[in-house]
């Protein structure tokens, strides 16, 4: 047997939706699902004599978020003609950037399984528009829609800095929260508005000698899962046909594959790189754009705190667990509501208010399912932050238990009462009233003597016949027993 | 002086831009790119050193349009000039190669 390692080097091409109104260069409307070839108009037909003009809000987009992964923006940038023909691109040629892209050498942070964070370098990122669909029907021809033609995407490419699978679903996730707290894409994975492309090789290491298998790029996936799963399938292909072949990295044996998603696996498409010849030239039609620094320092003040900055923040702040962290900085607006909700606390702490943690198991466990059920934000269930906090320290406080927290919750996105009439409403306070509560344990003792003897007794039954008793006393209370204090009670009577 | 176009430059540049040439329009178009080129090459007699690339030929940078929504032409009219359609997609030969370049 040899000695074999082998080292997994990816790198990512990144494709997003831009969620502006118009397409980049026409007025035409981006609409999901709209009728097939009818948001279109000469500019993106490509039409002779049309002239396409730039949208400013899919520029300002894309500064705004290559400068949240960290990248140097251009002062001066073009665009460019790049020539293919394809029929989803009506022109021939697609309007993109070659040699001057409007942003480059950046880094993301991405945050690994073992809660430390890793920093990808980013290449470039520039701006281009997309081209059409192509439907495949049964038929022997294709059907074009051109809607998509047209439509601003921001590209961004990684230089080859990750290892894994998971890093790379780490850093696709991670771009996803970061355009999604900017506001520049609703990153929907099912409409396609994020698309990769991971070139992936390995580095392997036989006997003392290292050998680098051919690069294979993946074309155009469209989820997560296959994402991570083409990585994992072309890693253990790569190493098989190593292996088999002792195939290595040479000029133009780079070659391109599909996903095939209903057998998992990649599919090869192109074995040769051709040496792509796209011809690309400055686009005459289009203007030059100019950053100047009062424009860069406007589209700087519209950055906000960024999801893994928050995430760690509040591990740090809150000593929240990393998980909970997580799921409350998923979203911008669940974060914003939880922020609120503490610094309500914080605040005005002699009246109300529970400590982040409270607050955030109320959000996580109870008020994003119910964001989830009726498909909106935490802030648009209809309860304020205050009151999520007062309910937050209603719990704490044992005046009600976990579970009426959540039914209190939820009767919060029906009405504008508080939680502290709601909880007397619904007769859902928990007793804590010591003397109230002993009358109530008396009575169990009294009707459980089997269960008293076994609690008495010691041994292995005991404690599963205390655990019996203590839930007849809940029972008895119709839930409104605070258990902390039935089993002090318990413990008192029987020791 | 060599030309600057061959033969088979000619037929491959034919070949990217989809253009089906006989062999007499391929003798002929070299010729003529040759002489374009030839002339084009005329440039490099001037000292560029401390001059930039030029981007546009106007001296003017950041035209932009507001995110406006404007009217399109609907599906009616945008497959008007098609060869073939099936009144809500253009129709095409079968794509086999499913591969667009973005």
């Amino acid at each position: 047997m040899s000695d074999l390692k082998y080292k997994i080097i990816i790198g990512l091409e990144i494709h997003v939706q831009l969620c502006t109104k118009t397409k980049m260069f026409c007025g035409c409307a981006l609409e999901f699902a709209a009728e097939p070839n009818s948001r279109v108009c000469p500019v993106c037909l490509g039409m002779p004599g049309v002239l396409p003009v730039m949208n400013k809000k899919a520029f300002e987009y894309s500064v705004l978020a290559a400068l949240a992964l960290n990248c140097e923006i251009a002062s001066f940038t073009k665009w460019d003609r790049k020539s293919y023909y394809y029929p989803d691109l009506p022109k021939n040629y697609q309007i993109s950037q070659y040699d001057l892209p409007f942003s480059e050498k950046g880094f993301i942070e991405i945050p690994l399984e073992s809660g430390e964070s890793k920093r990808i370098r980013i290449t470039r990122a520039h701006l281009e528009e997309d081209a059409g669909k192509n439907l495949h029907t049964a038929g022997n021809f294709s059907q074009v829609d051109l809607n998509r033609a047209g439509t601003p995407l921001l590209e961004i490419v990684t230089e080859p800095d990750m290892n894994s699978a998971d890093e790379v679903k780490a850093l696709a996730v991670e771009l996803q929260r970061i355009v999604r707290y900017l506001g520049v894409s609703e990153a929907d994975m099912q409409k396609g508005h994020m698309r990769f492309e991971p070139n992936i090789n390995l580095i392997i290491t036989k006997d003392g000698t290292e050998y680098k298998t051919p690069i294979a790029e993946v074309k155009n996936l469209n989820s997560f899962r296959a994402l991570e799963r083409s990585i994992e399938y072309e890693a253990q292909r790569q190493l098989d046909e190593f292996l088999d072949t002792g195939k290595v990295m040479q000029m133009g044996n780079k070659s391109t594959r599909g996903w095939d998603d209903a057998n998992q696996m990649t599919v090869l498409q192109r074995e040769k790189e051709e040496a792509h010849d796209y011809r690309y030239f400055p686009d005459p039609d289009l203007l030059p754009v100019e950053m100047n620094d009062a424009w860069l320092d406007e589209i700087k003040s519209r950055l906000c705190e960024l999801p893994l900055q928050k995430q760690i923040r509040y591990v740090t702040d809150y000593k929240l667990s990393d998980y909970d962290a997580h799921v409350l900085t998923a979203e911008r607006s669940t974060a914003e509501f939880f922020e609120q909700a503490v610094s309500a606390t914080i605040e005005q702490a002699f009246i109300f208010g529970g400590d982040p943690k409270k607050i955030c198991n109320i959000i996580t466990q109870a008020g994003l399912k119910l964001a989830h059920e009726q498909n909106c934000t935490l802030s648009e269930l209809g309860f304020t932050p205050e009151n999520v906090a007062r309910l937050a320290r209603m719990v704490e406080d044992g005046y009600v238990n976990a579970s009426a927290a959540n039914t209190i919750l939820e009767e919060m996105t029906k009405t504008d009462k508080d939680p502290q009439t709601i909880a007397k409403d619904m007769n859902l306070i928990q007793k804590s009233d010591a003397g109230e509560l002993e009358a109530i344990v008396d009575q169990v003792l009294a009707d459980n003597p089997k269960a008293v003897e076994d609690v008495k007794s010691g041994g292995k039954k005991a404690k599963k016949a205390q655990g019996f008793l203590l839930g007849q006393v809940i029972q008895k209370s119709k839930g409104q027993a605070n258990p902390k204090i039935v089993s002090q009670i318990l413990t008192k009577k029987l020791s | 002086m060599s030309p600057k176009i061959d033969k088979a430059q000619a037929k491959k540049v034919a070949k990217l831009s989809r253009l089906d040439l006989t062999e007499n329009e391929i003798e002929e178009f070299s010729a003529q790119l040759n002489a374009v080129l030839e002339y084009v090459e005329k440039m490099n007699e001037l000292n560029t050193d401390d001059v930039q690339p030029l981007a546009h030929c106007l001296p003017v940078s950041n035209c932009f349009r507001e995110d406006i929504v404007k009217e399109s032409l609907g599906t009616e009219k945008t497959l008007a000039n098609a060869p073939q359609t099936d009144n809500e997609f253009f129709k095409v030969p079968k794509i086999l190669d499913d591969s667009a370049a973005t």
